[in-house]
């Protein structure tokens, strides 16, 4: 018999080897599945994983990877911050799509005026809408003791909502031909968010992630707020009794990931997907929860789990293109990736020794 | 003018999946588990019924089923939390992803069919609303009366103190979330067998996360279960009769009823649990710690 002796600090090497491990399990019980359903399980992983970067329509899927990868990023960094101090923010997706609303709420109020400021203006609101979204669920645990969890999963509902309402209603393009949907911010040059570096995907939603990862590496090692926010998550009592408030955590926390959400969700709007829709949240929100732990809450592997879910998107609209594998394929697959990674994280915290015999 | 008999029939089927979900919920938490992932079993349950009574042609076979595949994927949970010893809130919400994941892969050849009509049990209500009712006083009943609930109260309240009085707590807290996914299960498929008829992408909409929140809301105790299931039924109902009525609301901004009633009641319940020195918070002792055992 074996039995798992509590190891008295968490191993680093296993801490870098475990989302490898869950990466590869991954691919194995993903290809199993694919096997079951019929597919050549081979072609299916090589079609995901290798062929978006290298392949023959690589050309066209590379720069997609920043795209994707951008949004992932931005709100898996803030999201992290929360994590490391057990405030668990889940509505990031809600915070995505106000944030997205807000922003293009000034821009549609501009339209059509010329100007340097109504971009970086539509980036503020942007960022102010996802924290105020995510201040709702902060305030309400504060002063009322309400579940986080639940109250910003509920906002993401709520928010789907208001999306739906505001491409039906108030948002909707007068010129549309009454089809639902905001103006198209791509044809609105001082509001869009255009490529910056033409062939790379770059827009300045991956300068915003590249700073974002750069600010929550600064915040968690090198400023008191982040050390209060590591000990409130490893020792609560004692980050009391250092003085460390837990309501100003909370509010900090769930301000900072909404503000990074909605940020992201401006982006979003103002650049790929261009306008107000009723489907304005795709589940970036989602995923990058997944983001954050698979990158173990740190920056460089938030950065490195971004760029490989963003992968997993790319390969999965390849395969459904090529193989005729069903869109979900995507979505099961993080599920997964997230099982393993949850499964294998056993390593770290334990050490596995044989039992001794009595 | 509206019946109000019709409009409490219409409640109580509005209120089933949520009352299965919650009431499994509640028998979970009391072992001292946080299960997140009640949407991705209800999404599971709601597939896997929907396609086991479309190909039975039998209703209850499919109810069954999907009590049957509830509980199967809840065993992942109960692998990553129980053996594993894996964060709780972060294997619920692996559960609830993938879960809504896997059912949108599998349910995709059953877009578009109708399900098999389902036989109306006593005074023409559905047979599946009147388990839902049976099961509060049977799941009350089991934690408050009978040993085995005494049991799983007691590892859900200390489970040092269960284990040390020779408790096998982690065979227990399985146990216990099995039931969890079995009724999220029929709960889920109430919705596609019963309510909606068909099988949609993510129809589950929330109703697992709004189960989690009635937990909540009930104090942990089956008629509080009750209470919160119905008042949502209520919601739900009172909101589409608005919308059938034609009130000048857009119809998005109704559809947010149900979300922002959870909230409001969410927040009204945990105030008087912080504030109100009589009512105290009676969640469980050991709520979403993981036990592992030294020897």
């Amino acid at each position: 018999m074996i039995r798992l002796v509590p190891r008295d600090q968490t191993s680093a090497a296993w801490q870098i080897a475990t989302p490898l491990l869950a990466v590869l399990a991954t691919m194995i019980a993903g290809g199993l599945l694919f096997a079951i359903m019929g597919y050549d399980p081979l072609a299916a992983i090589r079609t995901i994983f290798w062929d978006p970067l290298f392949g023959p329509a690589a050309g066209y899927s590379r720069p997609q990877l920043l795209v994707k990868a951008a949004p992932l990023i931005l709100i898996a960094s803030g999201l992290a911050v929360g994590f490391r101090a057990g405030i668990w923010n889940i509505g990031a997706e809600g915070q995505y799509i106000i944030g997205g609303i807000t922003g293009a709420a000034v821009a549609l109020a501009a339209y059509p005026a010329e100007g340097m400021w109504i971009f970086p203006a539509m980036v503020l609101a942007g960022a102010l809408g996802g924290w105020a979204w995510g201040m709702i669920p902060a305030l309400l645990r504060n002063w009322f003791g309400a579940s986080e969890i639940l109250v910003s999963l509920m906002l993401v509902y709520v928010a789907q909502r208001v999306a739906a309402w505001m491409a039906f209603g108030p948002m909707k393009n007068p010129e549309g031909y009454g089809f639902p949907g905001s103006r198209n911010l791509q044809q609105y040059p001082a509001a869009s968010n255009p490529e910056l570096i033409a062939g790379t995907g770059a827009h300045w939603g991956v300068v915003a992630a590249a700073a974002a990862v750069l600010a929550i590496w600064f915040l968690m090692s090198r400023h008191i707020r982040g050390f209060h926010i590591r000990a409130a998550g490893l020792a609560p009592r004692a980050a009391r009794f250092a003085g460390v408030r837990p309501e100003t955590l909370v509010a900090f926390c769930l301000g900072l990931s909404g503000a990074f959400a909605g940020m992201a969700g401006l982006f979003e709007v103002a650049g790929p997907a261009g306008q107000i829709t009723d489907k304005l949240g795709t589940g970036y929100g989602f995923t990058a929860i997944i983001v954050a732990f698979l990158g173990r809450l740190h920056p460089v592997g938030i950065l490195l789990a971004g760029l490989l879910l963003a992968l997993t998107y790319i390969g999965g609209e390849l395969a459904q293109l090529t193989l005729q594998l069903p869109a979900a394929t995507v979505q099961v697959f993080q599920g997964m990736l997230l099982f393993f990674l949850l499964g294998f994280d056993l390593l770290t915290r334990f050490r596995i020794a044989r039992r001794i015999a009595a | 003018m509206i019946d109000p008999l019709s409009v409490f029939l219409l409640l109580l089927a509005a209120a089933t999946p949520i009352l299965f979900a919650a009431l499994g919920e509640l028998v979970v938490e009391r072992a001292g588990v946080l299960n997140l992932g009640v949407e991705g079993m209800m999404i599971t349950g709601a597939l896997a019924g929907f396609a086991a009574a479309y190909v039975t042609g039998s209703p209850f076979a499919g109810f069954l089923a999907a009590a049957l595949a509830g509980a199967a994927i809840a065993m992942l949970f109960a692998a990553l939390t129980q053996i594993l010893l894996a964060n709780q809130v972060a294997s619920g919400l692996a559960l609830t992803l993938f879960g809504l994941g896997l059912a949108a892969l599998f349910g995709k050849p059953l877009e578009g069919i109708k399900a098999p009509a389902m036989m109306p049990g006593p005074l023409r209500i559905n047979w599946i609303v009147w388990l839902g009712l049976v099961m509060v006083p049977l799941v009350w009943w089991f934690l408050n009366r009978s040993r085995t609930g005494l049991i799983l109260r007691g590892v859900g309240e200390n489970h040092d103190a269960a284990h040390a009085l020779g408790y096998p707590v982690h065979a227990i807290r399985i146990a216990a979330i099995g039931f969890g996914g079995a009724m999220a299960g029929v709960g889920g498929a109430f919705i596609s067998i019963a309510t909606v008829l068909q099988w949609t992408e993510g129809m589950t909409a929330g109703a697992g996360w709004i189960a989690l929140a009635i937990v909540v809301f009930s104090n942990w105790t089956a008629p509080g279960v009750l209470a919160g299931a119905w008042l949502f039924g209520g919601v739900t109902v009172l909101q589409l009769r608005l919308q059938a009525a034609g009130i000048r609301v857009p119809v998005q901004l109704l559809s947010m009823a149900p979300y922002l009633a959870t909230i409001i009641v969410l927040v009204l319940i945990s105030a008087r649990q912080k504030y109100s020195r009589r009512a105290g918070r009676a969640a469980p002792g050991s709520l979403g710690q993981n036990f592992h055992a030294l020897r």
